[in-house]
């Protein structure tokens, strides 16, 4: 994969996407549709959930099968305080991105000490714990997950607030990515054995790479847990990290916006499909394997090729 | 605990480290020549399953069903590797992950459209669904028992199959060295797809054994992928030792958690074997590349 390490600013249509969408919840309430201003918010949710992926995957070269484990961390945490009475957002959330923060720094410092395949294994492993953990718990409600008795939170502010989280997650990427840390995170991703001779820091910089993204998957869970208003053991389990890496490859693997294509295209196939046939996930499974066999660089590769 | 409990206990972990040494042989294989990451494994036990589940109905025989599940899977195993897996092999870990993950919906939703959403019955073959008094006093479910003969069969065929015939020597070839195997004058376009037929057969014959033990259903295939792949990085992918040594592992330390301690902690032991096997021995057990 050739990849020039500098990332240039994005052109104008970025400015027309977020202006629209920030539109958009009156657009909707205008036409009585309100019910798409839910569906906007989960693409966004996910999108910064996979971009979260994405720096890991993309610039930092770690295929993480366990990105579940933060990304439910989030929501769990949300779902457990508002259960004990603590329903803001704005106490909640924070605290559900330092658990999740704090779990990846934990599952870091051990899975990255392998690479390749078996650190695709061992990020499997380590969130199959957590998963198991978590549903052996009465007190996080087992198999049922928990739910929230309040959202503490509008419809459309969860909306906006989604909003300003996916343009900071998207201009963050732009500005890491061109920083002398992203630079080095890049570099360990091309040659490791080199960057290290060179004298980087090699394990810090990808534990803090890990720990970021765990950090960001988790308060994304938390504004799921909030949208949905409950937490579910589905969450934690592999399938989520799977449909997240999907997402990512989906979008496009190094591609600033490839986290968001691919959850847009993801939940938007599975809502227009889903009502009309049941077997919708036959003609998913037909376009992934298109796209990974027609176009390994994602639908942002595809879409930057013109 | 008494002895017969412990003893029960001990048969059942062989059981069911067996079964998931047949769906993790053709894992490792595939994993440890190809380089290929295959989530699809899964879905072909599905299919075996089905498919001897389908023949059973309509012929009455569980051999005949046994025969035809392995056959078709084989067959439909060479198909997908002839037609899909051969594009992925040079490609990344990612690609493959999502192309694979992409043919578990396809055989999901295909299995769906054919047999419905419910669970299929495949029943016990009535001569074999009694205990059998293994000792004075000692019961022990006759079907387990044949789940241990053909999982022993069948380890000690592929034993001498991969150690002591020319095609097993290409095979161990292919795993430690692909190029150098290349270049020694192996095809290993056609092993590729030899490998890849034999693993899908193993797969098959995993899901019509357990067919009767565990429920036929969609997604069936997904919950014991991920137990193959624990087996496959305990063992060291590519080394069907390892993944004899680790399937018994898995099975054991499984079997024992449910017995011993709460069943979602067992479920969290094996992980955790699976971490401190990678924390000391990253390569796993039994590395093939040397």
């Amino acid at each position: 994969m050739k990849v020039s390490l500098h990332t240039p600013a994005a052109g104008w249509w970025w400015a027309v996407a977020v202006a629209s969408l920030a539109a958009f919840p009156a657009i909707a309430a205008h036409f009585g549709q309100e019910y798409y201003v839910g569906l906007a918010t989960r693409m966004l949710v996910f999108g910064i959930a996979a971009t979260s992926l994405n720096l890991l995957v993309g610039y930092g070269g770690m295929v993480s099968f366990g990105h579940a484990a933060f990304f439910g961390t989030g929501a769990y945490a949300v779902a457990a305080l508002a259960d004990r009475g603590v329903a803001a957002p704005w106490i909640a959330w924070p605290i559900a991105m330092a658990v999740a923060a704090v779990l990846a720094l934990a599952i870091g410092a051990a899975a990255l000490r392998t690479r390749g395949l078996y650190f695709i294994m061992i990020t499997l492993a380590f969130a199959q714990m957590v998963f198991y953990l978590v549903v052996s718990v009465k007190a996080l409600g087992g198999d049922d997950g928990l739910s929230l008795a309040a959202r503490g939170i509008g419809e459309s502010a969860l909306f906006y607030t989604a909003l300003v989280l996916a343009v900071l997650a998207v201009y963050g990427l732009r500005r890491l990515a061109n920083a002398g840390f992203g630079r080095a995170l890049q570099g360990v991703r091309e040659n490791e054995a080199r960057m290290e001779a060179v004298g980087f820091p090699v394990l810090r910089i990808k534990l803090a790479a890990f720990t970021i993204a765990g950090a960001v998957a988790g308060i994304s869970g938390a504004l799921l847990a909030t949208l949905n208003g409950r937490a579910g053991p589905g969450l934690l389990d592999w399938p989520q990290s799977g449909q997240l890496l999907v997402m990512v490859i989906l979008g496009g693997v190094g591609q600033r916006f490839g986290g968001f294509i691919g959850a847009a295209v993801l939940l938007a196939m599975e809502e227009v499909l889903s009502p009309y046939w049941v077997h919708w996930q036959l003609v998913l499974g037909i376009v992934l394997l298109a796209v990974v066999l027609r176009a390994p660089r994602g639908l942002a590769g595809m879409l930057a090729r013109g | 605990m008494t002895a017969a409990l412990a003893a029960e206990q001990a048969l059942n972990g062989l059981q069911l480290g067996l079964m998931l040494f047949l769906m993790a042989a053709g894992l490792t294989l595939v994993l440890g020549i190809m380089d290929t990451i295959n989530l699809a494994h899964g879905s072909l036990y599905m299919t075996g399953a089905y498919l001897a589940a389908a023949v059973y109905a309509a012929a009455g025989s569980f051999l005949v069903a046994v025969v035809a599940a392995v056959a078709g899977t084989a067959l439909i195993g060479a198909l997908l590797e002839m037609t899909v897996l051969r594009a992925l092999y040079r490609r990344d870990h990612l690609s493959q992950v999502l192309a694979t993950f992409a043919i578990i919906l396809i055989a999901n939703e295909t299995i769906r459209m054919i047999w419905g959403p419910q669970p299929v019955a495949l029943p016990t073959p009535r001569a074999l669904s009694g205990p059998v008094e293994l000792l004075p006093g000692f019961l022990y479910p006759a079907w387990r028992l044949v789940l241990i003969a053909a999982g022993l069969g069948v380890a000690v065929l592929l034993f001498i199959l991969v150690t002591y015939t020319r095609a097993g020597m290409r095979v161990r070839a292919g795993a430690s060295n692909r190029e150098m195997a290349e270049v020694m004058g192996v095809d290993v376009k056609r092993l590729f797809t030899v490998v890849f037929a034999i693993g899908a057969a193993l797969c098959a014959l995993a899901g019509a054994l357990l067919g009767p033990l565990l429920a036929v259903q969609v997604g069936m295939g997904e919950s014991i992928l991920i137990l193959a792949f624990v087996v496959v990085v305990i063992g060291g992918i590519g080394s069907i030792r390892g993944a004899f040594v680790g399937a018994l592992l898995v099975g054991i330390v499984d079997t024992a958690g449910r017995a011993l301690l709460f069943p979602a902690l067992a479920s969290i032991a094996i992980y955790v074997l699976m971490a401190a096997v990678l924390f000391w021995k990253p390569q796993g057990l039994f590395p093939a590349r040397g």
